[in-house]
């Protein structure tokens, strides 16, 4: 944290740290804090003014099976997500750390969807799942699966999941990839003249020595599925049909920009704050234990 | 690799190139949508190789009506406050984390660790959760519908400022002191040795920040109600409303292709940079 | 040039001191080495004559002028660091320009002395290569180069060739000491490694925690020890120290041999250096031999005072051997003998 030697005391210090504080305290820790004021208030139907009533919006959130169907969902459709891109990209980087020629190339051509905005996956798989003309229901159609996921919750689930865990199969790949070759090859080759083949290896040696990485992932994917895809939801279903895919954040938005119920979507966002506050401190833990080693 | 087993061989080849072509596959969907005609994409099944229309669709997107009727503004126009929005977010961050993690890790002054748990306390708020009061206060401040109101509000980095801070403290203490011995001041060193020590840092932070900047969807999505003011990644979500009318997916298609192209086309192309830029500032 | 003159330096770090009031005097053009082990302050004692580190009680003068106050750079000196902390983004040229170009002189004159420097350090080739695509012995050089353009009062050096391997040392060491008599700038250098400090210095300042146990030249150190700490210190192989029982002209060894010598004193350490032990049938000193290092030009024994296990190194001239477990006897010239104090450590006697 600290240098042995510093530039002597002047005002220089607290000038260059001024546009960053200013920032933070304008743009974050202002509208953080009213955030928190906000949900203890409750305001009329017209705006007109408000009351102060402590804690109702979070009882009314409490009580509302709705919010906490949400809650649920969320949870379901992160893990979903982060299974599905993470098992995808342990399998590639797996492969990826075998080949020895053409592993750059291979990773060049796959970590591309990193840099392709939210929105617009959700834009290309909806597109591709258009009930009338996507590539994927026509051939669904042949197998005798008929798909709509403007009508079926389940599909419009499944589709957003999809949407999600593409995008995030680059990063996970990288992290994997990176972990993988940082292995010592005298490990690998110790167990190989042990006799373990390369499933064996995979097991007993691959994969609980890049664990912590798999850890940081889990982190960094629930966070990725929690804030991140707001726009793959935005994009492909609008929460629907019938709320089916709404999750936490869209819901801070629909409940607060559409709905225009301040007090309630203040003290949602107030929830989501703690369960930031949460997954950072749990990633921070991590990271501190990871320098011990 | 450990043994040599040749059907192994060919089968990880063969699994990384069944991933590549899940991966790509949506990528290439959307060029082939893009070099088709309006008609050809209304017709089941969707074609899976290229048509010849790309240059025309290409020239309508980018300069032509297009859209416009729904969507407002040229995608010219859109590109540019997307690439406008992207730099500014992307200098803005890396400027004001260099200068901040400079006086934290090399000046001693009261408060130094307070000012260092408030920008950290940024970190942990994204932008999503506290959108509404955000809004309000870009609104008061009269920064709606402009470039200003879509950086200023997203360039305090917690993650740019650590990765500084980490970079400084690998730096030897005797730099430092060499360079008071030789008669530098703060901003001298600052200018003459940090900077140039820092520079693949700032370049692999800056490859990162860009794609972060130019794939904001959500905060121009509110505080752009100006169609001038769009970005090419919110413009595809009104292009996907109006499809439901007037389906021109060649265009939409086309929209969205030249919207991946600058990001994409960064990573790509500073692969080495990027790799590095993603594993610093998330470690 | 100039004196440089520490008056009763302190450090502390809060309550915890680590210098403990310093005082030396060093000459116009003297080299002056500060030698101990590491922790012994001596890093922070050249730190502080740099202007790194505040002084907490003291003065630090260089010339007539009191420097506590003044900042590194306003200070006159040059500084060799042990990483040598050459800016790897710069050339070798503009490392070496680096503090002139700062202290705005002339475009011309800078690479006029830079070129000068580069010719005294055979620089000369490599002035556009960066300092990752240089040797160790090279950026050495480079560190110095940059000292010597600046043309200071004062050179200062932080243990400058710890980071080489042994042979580069030597060597580097050498030149070192050639380039400060040719240019004649009053030097500090700091060392752990007592042979460099003997070999470089015209006086040593032997610090331990954070105390001077001696200044002086390197043959008053090494023929007069005032301590134990610097007995122990100087010299390679270390000087053997013996607790014994020192009565009217009599030393009694623990074995219950006797050397003449001392005075009535009662318990006191006595130190013989290995060297001076000479081998003599009928010498008091008898060594039970354990094993024998073969040098070449001469053999290191070790082994035990006959039925102690006081240790005792000898270093005798030419080759010997013996199997281990044989006595040998030696015997020592009076005026080889160092007698200290056994509470303070301090010399007694001539």
């Amino acid at each position: 944290m600290l240098k042995r030697v510093h530039f002597p005391a002047s005002a220089l210090p607290y000038l260059l740290v001024a546009p960053q504080i200013l920032i933070t305290v304008i743009f974050f820790i202002w509208p953080a804090s009213q955030a928190v004021y906000q949900s203890f208030l409750i305001e009329d139907a017209f705006g007109l003014s408000s009351e102060f009533v402590w804690f109702e919006n979070y009882q009314v959130l409490w009580d509302d099976d709705q919010y906490f169907d949400t809650f649920w969902r969320t949870i379901v459709f992160s893990a979903c997500v982060a299974v599905l891109s993470m098992g995808a990209a342990l399998i590639l980087a797996a492969f990826a750390d075998r080949v020895v020629r053409g592993a750059t190339a291979y990773r060049t051509l796959l970590i591309w969807p990193y840099a392709v905005a939210p929105v617009l996956a959700g834009a290309l798989w909806v597109f591709m799942f258009n009930p009338t003309l996507g590539i994927f229901p026509y051939m669904l159609d042949m197998v005798g699966i008929d798909w709509n996921h403007y009508l079926n919750g389940t599909q419009a689930m499944m589709l957003v999941i999809i949407a999600a865990a593409w995008k995030q199969i680059a990063y996970n790949f990288l992290f994997y990839l990176a972990a993988m070759q940082s292995i010592p090859r005298s490990v690998i080759e110790a167990a190989a003249i042990d006799g373990a083949g390369p499933m064996r290896r995979f097991k007993d040696f691959i994969f609980p020595l890049i664990s912590p990485t798999t850890f940081f992932l889990l982190v960094i994917n629930a966070v990725y599925a929690f804030f991140d895809t707001f726009g793959i939801i935005h994009a492909v279903t609008q929460g629907g049909p019938a709320n089916s895919t709404t999750i936490l954040v869209y819901k801070v938005f629909n409940d607060g920009f559409i709905g225009l119920d301040l007090g309630g979507s203040a003290a949602q966002s107030v929830i989501l704050m703690f369960l930031v506050i949460t997954m950072t401190v749990v990633q921070f833990r991590y990271v501190e234990r990871k320098v011990e080693y | 690799m450990v043994e040599n087993r040749p059907i192994l061989g060919v089968i990880s080849h063969l699994v990384l190139i069944l991933g590549v072509v899940i991966v790509a596959l949506p990528i290439w969907i959307t060029f082939v949508a893009s070099t088709h005609d309006a008609v050809r994409m209304t017709q089941v099944p969707i074609p899976l190789l290229p048509g010849s229309h790309f240059i025309e669709n290409f020239k309508e997107t980018l300069f032509g009506t297009g859209l416009s009727s729904s969507a407002g503004a040229p995608v010219w126009r859109m590109l540019l406050n997307s690439m406008t929005m992207a730099l500014m977010i992307a200098f803005g961050k890396i400027s004001i984390s260099l200068i901040s993690a400079f006086a934290i890790v090399y000046f001693k002054f009261p408060f130094r660790m307070g000012f260092f748990w408030m920008i950290f306390i940024t970190l942990m708020l994204p932008v999503e959760v506290r959108i509404l009061p955000t809004f309000e206060v870009v609104a008061n401040l009269g920064m709606l519908n402009s470039y200003w109101g879509l950086s200023i509000p997203l360039i305090a980095s917690a993650t740019a400022t650590f990765m500084f801070r980490q970079v400084f403290l690998t730096i030897p203490d005797e730099m430092l002191e060499s360079a008071r011995i030789d008669g530098a001041g703060p901003m001298r060193f600052f200018w003459d040795i940090l900077i140039p020590l820092s520079r693949t840092n700032i370049a692999a932070l800056f490859v990162i920040l860009f794609i972060y900047g130019w794939n904001q969807y959500l905060w121009p999505l509110l505080i752009t109600t100006d169609s001038d003011m769009t970005t090419i990644v919110v413009s595809i979500k009104q292009m996907l409303e109006a499809a439901e009318q007037s389906p021109k997916w060649n265009i939409i298609m086309m929209t969205a292709l030249l919207a991946m192209i600058p990001p994409v086309f960064v990573v790509v192309a500073m692969q080495r940079l990027f790799v590095q830029g993603l594993t610093e500032t998330d470690k | 040039m100039a004196t440089i003159t520490l008056k009763d330096l302190v450090k502390a770090y809060g309550d915890t001191e680590v210098l403990h009031h310093v005082a030396a005097d060093i000459q116009d053009g003297e080299f002056l080495v500060i030698v101990g082990p590491s922790g012994c302050g001596k890093s922070t004692l050249l730190r502080m004559i740099a202007g790194l580190e505040t002084v907490t009680s003291g003065e630090v003068s260089i010339g007539d002028r009191m420097v506590n106050k003044l900042e590194p750079a306003d200070r006159d000196i040059a500084m060799v660091f042990q990483n040598y902390a050459l800016y790897p983004h710069m050339s070798v040229r503009e490392n070496m320009a680096y503090g002139l170009k700062i202290r705005k002189i002339d475009k011309g004159e800078i690479n006029r002395r830079v070129e000068e420097a580069a010719d005294i350090l055979e620089l000369r080739p490599y002035l556009d290569r960066k300092p990752r695509q240089l040797s160790g012995g090279q950026r050495q050089r480079v560190a110095m180069g940059r000292a010597i353009v600046r043309d200071p009062q004062v050179f200062l050096f932080d243990e400058p060739l710890s980071n080489l391997d042994a042979k580069l040392r030597v060597q580097m060491r050498l030149e070192i000491r050639k380039l400060q008599q040719k240019l004649g700038v009053t030097s500090i250098y700091v060392t752990h490694d007592q042979v460099e400090a003997m070999t470089l210095g015209d006086r040593l300042m032997v610090l331990n925690g954070g105390y001077v146990e001696q200044l002086g030249t390197p043959i008053e150190l090494y023929d007069r020890p005032a301590t134990v700490f610097v007995a122990g210190f100087i010299g390679s192989p270390a000087m053997n120290l013996i607790t014994v029982e020192a009565s009217e002209n009599q030393l009694k060894l623990p074995n219950g041999a006797y050397l003449e010598g001392g005075n009535d004193l009662g318990k006191v350490t006595l130190g013989i250096r290995p060297e001076h032990l000479v081998s003599d049938g009928i010498g008091p000193i008898r060594v039970t031999v354990q094993l024998f290092e073969q040098l070449g030009a001469n053999t290191l024994l070790h082994g035990v005072l006959e039925g102690t296990d006081c240790d005792i190194v000898a270093s005798l001239p030419g080759h010997v051997s013996a199997s281990a477990g044989t006595v040998m006897c030696f015997s020592v010239q009076a005026q080889n003998l160092h007698i200290f104090d056994i509470q303070t450590g301090k010399r007694i006697g001539a």
